[in-house]
């Protein structure tokens, strides 16, 4: 197999170039989009490469069709994705629980900017992560992954993919601006060096029948594809193991949703990826994600150099979201700091974590920039 | 031809445990629905290289009653999602079951761009001015004057005609009927269903429930008289004035033309694009 751009080495490029390179390689061959800034580069390198490995790039009307677009190319086989920013995220919500209660593997990576509404189109933000983990409506989950830098935006991608592929469910590369158009060093392997994920297929004609079913007792039921004669009918509404609608039948709704959430949940050990930095001994902890991590790295660096032990929690998944370790974490320190470029997102998350057992303080920062290493040492130091 | 009994396509082709269907009595779907099937069964399509698409409404739940693959999307959707579907695996055949609101009101944007795109899908429609499972609101389909619980005093806006804006964005078949013109109506879809690109066939479906019982035809067959008095045959239509037409909805074949399709259109641009590249000569 031939690629458009190079493997085996490092490149120098942008974080949208690095997801569009990485979606290649976990096997995407199916990507529709619609132009936002600053996701609009993913797009683009997509319609660059995509025709070249046989695959199909396709500009849509808006984002519900982009979304919709990439939702049916999964049930016809392919493994698809589609990228933009927080507005034309807020359109595909509706769309991400098709895809939650059809259980449909898709990528959509949001590469935040300022918001709410058109807000700051070209400046960084983290204002979507609760859009991207309850945007959609009803009792439901997904699973939302974090990049700080090109290399893990490049890295989560393939992962986003596998995760996806793995679990039959939507997974979102939650990025910001900062990622998306930073150029950083990265190492593209070559595609025999990454281990790739492919859904699950029906094994015989009794798993075919129930493609909503739990043949496997581990809740992810195989995938049939159209057109391999399964006859699969798929349905947003409420419906049975066969797929057949129960909307009505309070049972069959709550042993469904029961079942996805379950299957995220009951994996979460396996999705969720976190890393520490100094925190064995430390009594300060800072609990970051994203872009505002890599300030936090380097604030923690300066604390130790104070004298203070702090520490750094640096959250890849920011859902599921692992609340025992959190409260751990809140019984070794005395007090965690989440800095965060908004008025308070994760911090809700981290403080339900901790569960009282330590003081949890925000540092937010909105408008566009993210926090100096210094304003979050100011902070930690009172 | 047709010599099949309904009892043959239905034994063949719909699902027994789904039966019976959510339609009201009086309602045209069943009837269009059994069109669509007599056209797949004359052509001697393979069941399995067909997928039913569609949104939400009375008529989108007609996937859900055949034995075939289906996606039952979200409102307005099913052809952004048949996009997807059809790009994917260009071997399948795609029926877009779709109803008056779903195509024209929420899905209008994605209807007009499919069409642009000259998608291989065959839109099959069921227009009855009335967005009947909600209970009987108005559609942007319903002619000025005709009454729904959203327009109780009847429709002041003026109505959409599908089939007239399909013909100019584009699509490479375009007809309309009513659920009464039987042969007319298999025959179109048995075209459409053999053409490449997007082809659409409207019908002019009764509601009794919904739509009639508000408007003065509780019955079925008293819709079926209203319809034949505001239809006209497209060459009556040619020779009336605008005036004669005002009110009338025009049946009728309104394209049938051979655009290449989106699926030619993208193996095209792969080539191109290999070639530009050097990859290819």
């Amino acid at each position: 197999m031939r690629y458009p751009f190079p493997v085996g080495k490092a490149d120098f490029i942008q974080g949208d170039e690095a997801i569009a390179r990485a979606a290649i390689l976990a096997g995407c061959r199916f990507y529709a989009g619609y132009p936002i800034t600053p996701a609009s580069e993913i797009f683009e390198a997509m319609a660059l490469y995509m025709p070249l490995v046989d695959g199909v790039s396709i500009q849509m009307e808006d984002e519900i069709a982009s979304i919709a677009a990439i939702i049916g190319a999964s049930w016809a086989g392919a493994k698809a994705m589609t990228a933009t920013s927080g507005p034309g995220f807020s359109l595909m919500q509706e769309n991400i629980g098709y895809a939650v209660m059809t259980e449909t593997p898709i990528v959509v990576v949001d590469v935040q900017r300022g918001g709410p509404s058109t807000g700051q189109p070209t400046l960084a933000a983290q204002g979507d992560i609760m859009q991207s983990i309850w945007g959609t409506h009803g009792d439901h989950t997904l699973i939302v992954l974090s990049p700080s830098t090109v290399q893990e935006a490049f890295d989560f991608t393939i992962r986003a993919f596998n995760l996806a592929e793995k679990y039959r469910t939507p997974v979102v590369l939650l990025t910001d601006a900062e990622v998306a158009h930073m150029r950083e060093r990265v190492y593209i392997p070559n595609p025999d060096d990454i281990e790739l994920v492919y859904r699950k297929l029906p094994q015989n004609e009794e798993e075919a029948k129930l493609p909503f079913g739990d043949p496997h007792g581990d809740g992810i039921p195989p995938m049939p594809i159209f057109g391999k004669g399964y006859r699969t009918y798929v349905t947003g509404l409420t419906h049975d193991e066969r797929g057949r609608p129960k909307t009505v039948d309070a049972e069959v709704h709550e042993r469904l949703i029961k079942r996805i959430i379950g299957k995220i949940e009951n994996n979460k050990h396996d999705i969720i990826s976190y890393e520490k930095f100094e925190l064995d001994d430390a009594d300060v902890a800072i609990v970051s994600t994203g872009i505002v991590s890599r300030s936090a790295i380097r604030a923690v660096k300066i604390l130790r150099e104070k004298g203070i032990k702090a520490g750094l929690l640096k959250l890849n998944t920011i859902w599921p979201f692992d609340f025992d370790m959190m409260e751990e974490l809140a019984e070794q320190v005395k007090k965690i700091f989440v800095p965060e470029m908004n008025m308070g997102q994760l911090y809700h998350l981290v403080k339900e974590g901790a569960n009282g057992k330590a003081e949890v303080e925000l540092i937010s920062k909105i408008g566009g920039e993210v926090h100096t290493p210094m304003e979050i040492v100011e902070r930690v130091v009172g | 031809m047709y010599l099949k009994s309904a009892y043959e396509i239905r034994e063949k082709y719909l699902r027994k445990d789904m039966l019976p269907t959510i339609f009201c009595p009086g309602c045209g779907i069943g009837s269009v629905l059994q069109f669509t099937l007599r056209a797949i069964d004359d052509l001697g399509l393979n069941q399995d290289e067909i997928v039913w698409v569609s949104g939400i409404g009375c008529s989108s739940r007609v996937p859900g009653f055949v034995n075939f693959d289906g996606l039952h999307t979200t409102h307005g959707r099913a052809l952004a999602f048949a996009t997807g579907i059809k790009l994917t695996n260009p071997d399948l055949k795609i029926i877009a079951f779709m109803g008056d609101g779903d195509a024209a009101a929420i899905g209008g944007n994605h209807l007009i761009h499919a069409i642009r795109r000259n998608l291989d899908v065959t839109v099959i429609l069921i227009n009855n001015f009335t967005y009947g499972m909600t209970g009987g609101q108005v559609a942007p389909t319903a002619l000025k004057g005709l009454k729904g619980t959203t327009a109780p005093y009847g429709q002041f806006e003026n109505p959409f005609d599908i089939a007239q804006l399909a013909v100019s964005a584009g699509a490479n078949y375009v007809a309309r009927w009513t659920v009464f013109n039987y042969l007319q109506g298999i025959n179109s879809i048995k075209k459409a269903l053999q053409k490449e690109g997007f082809t659409l066939v409207e019908f002019l479906s009764p509601c009794p429930i919904s739509f009639g019982r508000r408007n003065r035809m509780k019955t079925a067959p008293e819709l079926i008289r209203w319809y034949q008095k505001i239809t006209v045959p497209l060459a009556k239509a040619k020779k009336m004035s605008p005036e004669e037409l005002e009110g009338k909805i025009v049946i009728g074949e309104f394209a049938d033309r051979d655009r290449p399709g989106l699926v030619r259109e993208y193996r095209e641009y792969i080539k191109r694009a290999k070639k530009m590249m050097g990859w290819e000569e």
